[in-house]
């Protein structure tokens, strides 16, 4: 063992540093004692947007054991049950409480499938931004020169038009690969693809920002003097210390994603009617606003609203939490 | 003669999810009219507050507690921001670490200079922009009739102290509290501006308030010195009194623990163990008392407040006037009965 | 393991009549300050560099501090990274021990050199990852060079360097703002111990502290050097500090090494005005009423170097071939000095 313990066990050289730091604390209590914590407590409104996501998500992953009906069993539906409105309101069924649609599928029902649909949607297409994001922001930051030249210059460029352009860019030439017979089989893949490649610049341009300040730090400098390759580099060192702003962006673009595919599937081209996501909920309804039946369009359009503001706020909450200026 | 300035057990406190933090406590001093006080103390010990609080400019949720500030007699802790913005800049000159933060990076310096003279006098553009010619002369600025229209970035370090002088001084104003005005600056350049600091104020006659962590730059500027210890007063007193002979434990350790030009060289540094404690966690009684080689039973468990101790005063019990009640006079024991590691005891530990 | 005093196996003085440990010799960076290629092109504008350090040639011996002071400007840290290997030089080289820093190819041979080097930083709120346990920051050395394989003993000799930087062993569970400034500033000399160096590159290391904790500092690199037999390369520009640990000094001045003698001659009777100007800015904390010097003038831009001898702007003794002829280092005693004067000096006496 090249370990040379002789020279180094000369007892305390200069045990006269310590001032007594508090004792080492568990995971646990480290996390209830942290300053996030405190302000999630202290923040009514986040605790109530945390809570009303938790209930959703939930809600929307177990849908089969919470909701009353299966919208998409044809088994159970009866196009004799369209149109109910409301169970409170004149004419209403008490098997359906927020009434049905025009193919008679139970609205609560078919809200908390969809939710499940838009929530996964949302949930992989920031993961897969995030994924390319960072990647790229870490590499193009890091190593610099010509490379970060061209990641950067293609971010700018894909800045300067909406996301929800590129995403339907995307979307169509995945839609003219795969062909109108297999589309609705990959619908969900092509939908995560084109939201996900048109969130991935904010990520990578927060990265590289917080990678060029970090780079330069004094711990990076000790870990390169050591020899450390600049992959091990900027997985084990950097990138730990960037991911703060990176879950603030993921937090806040889940409801971008979430509103850009029920966007997607508002205009025809998301998530096909028989398995409908919120969005295509939305428009189904949309047909009927006009004609009575409001509540087809309005609960989804409701829901939508609710799960974007409540994933916003907390995405709102961790900013200023993570941000020491603001505090 | 009213002084200058007079703060009367000032408390300091911040209130965080931890508890109420006195960042400070009971500090009581004057500045007399024309005299230089320096205040000292390592980072954390609550000199910068002590500005921040003079000039009502202290960062929330940070706030005076209890004590009174006068400025010339006046109660100035109690004011309202609008009476406190006009008292700032007029009758307290503020100099900071980084001149740029006084500094507005997208006004030129003559502009600044000229509003804040006519914020505060009643004078004709013209006679303001003279005005502020004078003053960057004064601070040293060699051609200063041109360099007013240039902007802060177009100066070096050292200049753009000298104009954050030059606008502290335009008002005149009785106080003028200089928060580490040369930390920023390189050694050469630090002694210019220093002197400029001192030759300005003594030649208008304006008090300064000195806040700096370097003793070296107090030893050779300050009248009387205030060294501050966790928020507390340790020691107050004329500087030569301070340095050559400090009566406070901390002040002696911390005085033998800066490396001079004089002395021999081979020898270790005298230290004092452990760092200052922060402040959620300091001690009963003397907050110094877990370092101090005199430190009794005593210490640990009441207050000390400053006793008169020679020229200066120092918040220490072997200073008490009934010597029954000061520390037993062996210093050595007192460090064996802490039983401090075994390094302490190897031959190569200080005194 | 608890041998209390067990021989150091190099030796702690410095033998006079070996060969330095460390040769530093026509070091030369040169930055590229140019906007980018395309800006100039269409702005305008020629290339802009900073010779950050031109020419500077010192070795160290074994069990040696050589000290470097300088202002802002003067290109010190740019040396402390040239010589741990971080940032490479435009010329000259670096040898350690006989290696070149920067000419060594092999993946090996350079490991075995890396080995030898470790730096402590000056900033110890920054030279500490935030996110990983003290025990994690210290034993990273160990595993990149493969010192110690089994966790166990790895966790074993942590606690070793802890206890050696004066810290508790327990300390390791710990995160680095668990603790002071001064305990920080130990943990990272715990890291920079933990791969056995020989040769430490202390770069201002404790500027970011407070007095009392900067004599603790001080004293224990001096304890360890004594111990281990360390070599080091002292970066400051407090001169009452430098003098406190160093065996020789080089005072920089824009790039160029101005001065270079034995410490105690330097503080003694130092020679370059420049070093005179710097030793008179020292505040006088012994109020011997000495006045403090105030110097004419500031540090230029070293972008835009006066030519000939870079300070003679502010030189009290200039004279007229100083604005045109860089001086080359004149031998004084023990000293080297550039500077005109002393040309003439040994005009005379010879």
């Amino acid at each position: 063992m090249p370990h040379v313990a002789g020279e180094t066990t000369n007892g305390a050289v200069a045990a006269r540093g310590g001032d007594g730091a508090p004792p080492a604390k568990g995971r646990l209590r480290r996390a209830l004692e942290s300053d996030l914590w405190y302000s999630f407590v202290r923040s009514p409104v986040t605790v109530v947007s945390a809570a009303v996501t938790l209930v959703m998500i939930l809600s929307a992953a177990f849908a089969p054991l919470v909701a009353p009906h299966n919208p998409f069993d044809p088994a159970t539906i009866s196009i004799l049950d369209s149109f109910y409105p409301p169970a409170w309101m004149e004419g209403g069924d008490a098997r359906f409480l927020l009434g049905t649609d025009d193919q008679g599928r139970d609205i609560l029902s078919t809200i908390l499938y969809g939710m499940r649909i838009s929530l996964a949607v949302g949930f992989a297409s920031v993961l897969f931004a995030m994924v390319i994001g960072v990647t790229l922001g870490l590499v193009a930051g890091y190593i610099g020169g010509a490379v970060d030249s061209v990641i950067m210059r293609i971010a700018d460029v894909q800045l300067t038009f909406p996301a929800i352009l590129i995403a339907l860019l995307i979307n169509g030439v995945a839609r003219a690969m795969a062909g109108p017979q297999s589309y609705d089989q990959v619908v969900l893949v092509v939908l995560v693809l084109s939201i996900g490649l048109s969130f991935w610049v904010q990520y990578a341009r927060t990265v590289r920002g917080s990678v060029l300040v970090e780079a330069n730090k004094e711990y990076v400098l000790a870990a390169r003097l050591i020899g450390l390759r600049p992959w091990t580099i900027m997985f084990k060192h950097v990138l730990p210390n960037v991911l703060g702003p990176v879950l603030v962006i993921a937090t806040i673009n889940l409801a971008l994603a979430i509103i850009t595919e029920a966007t997607l599937s508002f205009l025809g081209v998301g998530v096909p009617p028989t398995e409908p996501s919120l969005g295509t909920l939305i428009r189904i309804g949309n047909d009927f606003l006009f004609s009575g039946e409001w509540w087809i369009t309005i609960f989804p359009g409701i829901t939508l609203a609710i799960l974007a503001l409540a994933v916003n706020l907390l995405g709102d909450w961790l900013r200023d939490a993570l941000n020491p200026k603001l505090r | 003669m009213t002084a200058t300035l007079s703060v009367r057990n000032l408390r300091v406190e911040i209130p965080t999810r931890a508890g109420v933090l006195r960042a400070i406590d009971d500090l009581s001093f004057d500045i007399a009219p024309g005299e230089v006080l320096g205040v000292v103390g390592e980072s954390g010990a609550g000199k910068s507050i002590t500005g921040s609080a003079i000039i009502g400019l202290l960062e929330p949720p940070g706030r005076v507690a209890a004590g009174e500030i006068r400025l010339g007699g006046e109660r100035i802790d109690d004011l309202g921001p609008d009476q406190m913005r006009r008292i700032r800049g007029r009758r307290i000159g503020m100099i900071f670490q980084d001149p740029l933060t006084s500094l507005n990076p997208l006004y030129r310096i003559g502009d600044q200079l000229t509003e804040t003279i006519l914020t505060h006098e009643r004078l004709s553009q013209r006679a303001a922009r003279d005005k502020a010619q004078k003053l960057l002369e004064e601070v040293g600025i060699p051609a200063a009739g041109a360099r007013l229209s240039a902007y802060p970035h177009q100066f070096s370090g050292g200049m753009r102290q000298r104009v954050v002088i030059a606008l502290a001084l335009c008002a005149d104003p009785e106080l003028v509290i200089a928060d580490e005005p040369t930390t920023a600056l390189d050694v050469s350049v630090q002694a210019q501006i220093i002197a400029l600091l001192k030759r300005l104020c003594s030649e208008r006659g304006a008090s300064v308030m000195l806040i700096t962590h370097d003793m070296g730059v107090i030893a050779e500027t300050a009248d009387r010195v205030c060294v501050l210890y966790a928020g507390r007063l340790a020691e107050i007193g004329p500087v030569r009194a301070v340095v050559k002979h400090p009566q406070h434990p901390y002040t002696h350790g911390l005085m033998s623990a800066i490396p001079s030009l004089a002395g021999d060289p081979d020898e270790e540094l005298a230290q004092i163990p452990g760092a200052m404690p922060r402040l959620g966690a300091i001690p009963d009684g003397c907050a110094f008392n877990p370092r101090c080689d005199h430190a009794f039973a005593r210490c640990r468990a009441e207050r000390p407040h400053p006793y008169s101790a020679g020229a200066s005063d120092a918040a220490c019990f072997l200073h008490d006037p009934d010597p029954a009640r000061r520390p037993p006079e062996p210093v050595a024991r007192a460090a064996a009965a802490r039983g401090i590691a075994a390094a302490d005891e190897t031959p190569e530990a200080t005194s | 393991m608890t041998a209390a005093h067990t021989s150091p196996a190099r030796p702690a003085a410095p033998d006079q009549d070996a060969v330095p440990l460390v040769e530093v010799g026509g070091l030369r960076r040169v930055f590229d300050l140019s906007k980018p290629w395309l800006n100039r092109m269409i702005e305008g504008g020629g290339r802009v560099t900073l010779t950050a350090v031109d020419g500077v040639d010192f070795s160290i011996n074994r069990g040696e501090t050589y000290a470097l002071v300088g202002e802002s400007g003067s290109g010190k840290s740019t040396i402390a990274k040239m010589a741990v290997g971080l940032l490479p030089p435009s010329a000259g080289r670096v040898s350690i021990d006989g290696t070149d820093v920067w000419g060594e190819k092999g993946a090996d041979a350079m490991r075995r050199m890396r080995r030898k080097i470790q730096m402590i930083f000056q900033d110890p709120f920054a030279s500490l990852n935030p996110r990983w346990r003290v025990q994690a920051i210290i034993e990273e050395p160990i595993k990149a060079f493969g010192l110690i394989a089994d966790p166990k003993d790895r966790a074993a000799r942590v606690g070793e360097l802890l206890s050696l930087v004066g810290l508790d062993a327990r300390d390791g569970q710990k995160f680095p703002h668990e603790f002071s400034g001064g305990q920080r500033q130990r943990i990272a000399i715990a890291r920079a111990l933990a791969s056995d160096p020989q040769f430490i590159v202390c770069d201002e290391p404790t500027s970011a502290l407070d007095v009392s904790v900067q004599a603790q500092v001080l004293n224990l690199l001096r304890d360890l050097q004594e111990r281990l037999g360390l070599t080091y390369l002292f970066i400051s520009h407090n001169l009452a500090v430098v003098r406190h640990v160093a065996t020789r000094v080089g005072v920089l001045y824009l790039g160029r090494l101005v001065e270079e003698a034995p410490a105690r001659e330097l503080f003694a009777a130092p020679k370059h005005p420049y070093t005179k100007m710097l030793l008179d800015a020292v505040p006088d904390i012994e109020m011997e009423g000495k006045e403090r010097l105030a110097i004419a003038g500031e540090i230029p831009n070293p972008v835009n170097p006066p030519p000939g001898c870079h300070f003679h702007p502010r030189c009290p003794f200039v004279m007229e071939h100083c604005s045109t002829d860089t001086p080359p280092a004149h031998l004084v005693g023990d000293a080297a000095v550039r500077c005109h004067l002393f040309a003439e000096d040994r005009a005379k006496t010879r």
